[in-house]
């Protein structure tokens, strides 16, 4: 059976170009911090990476790009790095609602040691309240996060409005860019963006590496002390193979950045089309303002562990945002962010598209959903 | 996600019993869609024995996995047999369930007996 894998979101294959690129640092030793031959090799490819990651984003050098250990630990520099190092300019931090669970958790940390947190609303498309933000941001507001699009629902978020209200009157606009990274243009100069979180494995590159851009000028200090490395940010000899690979990783993203996501809109739009026309069927996000490669529902009378279980047995890999599938067993706070109730929020299901999808496959895709979604409503009661 | 056995996954893809029984002897309803499980059974009961029970579940694979096994294992047996038909009984016969779906998601011996309790009282009248 041809397996089809719609859940790029959650982990992506390593492209075999990025593989060959890096895979001498794999297997030679070589620290950066040697003077030797192969060290300085080394420090070549992680130099290197910098430029090609700050290229993705129209960085203003390539000395803004700091290289961790993947995007959870980018939120982490980013949030409290700075938290930390502007603390005698306040003690406020805010977050859209519908946040990773690796910007709400660091910022719920703050607040154990005395910082005051709050978490701005959204539209019923997910889309960041400005009205809302307006009237949250303080002078003391050091940190607001907000992601350029959601990987739950799609939706790509206004950034460069939230930044000119950010920067009004707080400090720092710090974006996770996971989900929209080397899938569409991200520009931090244009969007006004201080700091920028970016995972090495969400534009397929090996797992292992993030990077946070942090703008020229911008007060942040290290939050896990060691050797130094990375400009005394993040210590802890550099994963010379993930790094390198996350550049070239970069680097073929935007390249194919415009040809690829024409081609995966168009099989997204076709699945929206195809899908919503099953009865009680909804997209979640924005129609319009969305990440190229996504696609997400939601069923009525059905519960999203169950979708993907038996979309499974059709050998089509997809998410959901059911609380089922979780390990907290909470439903998705995304989806009661955008105001679905509980019972609706569990009959999700994510689509995001890749490489290795193709416009034929959509035939196939759709009538798995509609198999699944007709059997599994035939085993509920709350159907009509 | 968590990884189910292939019992679980055998009572989801086929799972037996599925539907509503006309004029039951008995109904039984448990959970909640807001919790993200619901489910119903209905029992049909001749000389004190279940001879049918049909269901309808809403919520996970193990919810539905349960639901099915329940079903298969209260067939044939009298009241009181079918009364002593534990949550772990249920999960033992599926060959276990993952630990986070042993409470909310195992309530089919819990729906068997509210219908077996909807039994008895119909009878009293």
């Amino acid at each position: 059976m041809e397996v089809i894998y719609l859940d790029h979101a959650s982990s992506m294959p390593v492209d075999p170009r990025v593989i060959e690129f890096a895979k001498p640092f794999l297997s030679e030793a070589g620290n950066p911090s040697s003077l030797y031959e192969f060290g300085q090799k080394a420090k070549q490819a992680v130099e290197e990476a910098r430029k090609k990651i700050a290229d993705l984003i129209n960085a203003e050098t390539e000395k803004t790009i700091i290289f961790t250990g993947g995007a959870t630990e980018s939120n982490n520099l980013g949030i409290r790095g700075t938290a930390f190092r502007n603390i005698n300019d306040g003690k406020e931090v805010l977050a859209s609602a519908i946040e990773h669970i690796s910007v709400i958790n660091p910022m719920k940390d703050l607040v154990k040691n005395g910082w005051n947190f709050s978490q701005i609303p959204v539209d019923r498309y997910g889309v960041v309240d400005l009205n809302s933000l307006k009237k949250m941001i303080t002078e003391k507001t050091v940190v607001t996060s907000v992601m350029y699009a959601n990987n739950e629902i799609g939706t790509v978020e206004p950034i460069k409005e939230i930044s000119e209200i950010v920067h009004k009157n707080g400090k720092y606009l710090h974006v996770d860019a996971t989900a929209a990274a080397g899938r569409i243009p991200i520009d931090v100069q244009n969007d006004g963006v201080d700091l920028l979180t970016l995972s090495s494995n969400d534009m397929y590159g090996p797992y292992g590496a993030g990077a946070l851009y942090i703008k020229p000028g911008v007060k942040i200090q290290s939050v896990m002390p060691g050797g130094g490395q990375e400009r005394g940010l993040r210590s802890g000899t550099e994963n010379i193979f993930a790094i390198a690979g996350m550049g070239e990783a970069a680097r073929i993203a935007k390249q194919e950045m415009k040809n690829e996501s024409e081609r995966l809109k168009k099989i997204r739009d076709s699945l929206i089309s195809k899908i919503t026309k099953i009865d009680e069927a909804y997209l979640t996000g924005h129609p319009t303002q969305r990440l190229p490669h996504h696609a997400s529902f939601r069923f009525s009378f059905i519960e999203g562990e169950s979708i993907l279980l038996n979309m499974d047995m059709y050998g089509i890999q997809i998410a959901t945002g059911s609380a089922c599938s979780s390990k907290t067993l909470e439903a998705s706070h995304v989806l009661l962010a955008i105001g679905l109730k509980h019972e609706e929020a569990h009959g999700s299901m994510v689509i995001t598209l890749g490489r290795s999808n193709n416009i034929e496959h959509v035939q196939k895709i759709v009538k798995s959903v509609e198999e699944t979604v007709k059997r599994l409503r035939q085993l509920s009661p709350l159907s009509k | 996600m968590p990884v189910y056995s292939k019992k679980v996954m055998d009572h989801f893809t086929n799972p037996r019993n599925v539907g509503a029984i006309e004029n039951p002897d008995g109904y039984g309803k448990v959970g909640n869609p807001v919790c993200g499980d619901l489910m119903e059974m209905y029992i049909k009961v001749e000389n004190n024995v279940l001879t049918d029970i049909k269901f309808k579940t809403f919520g996970c694979g193990s919810a539905i996995a349960t639901s099915s096994m329940v079903t298969e294992i209260a067939i044939g047996k009298t009241i009181d047999e079918a009364l002593a038909i534990s949550r772990n009984d249920v999960a033992n016969e599926l060959d276990g369930l993952p630990p986070q779906k042993m409470h909310c998601s195992n309530l089919a011996a819990d729906a068997l007996h509210a219908a077996i309790e909807d039994y008895k009282k119909k009878k009293k009248k």
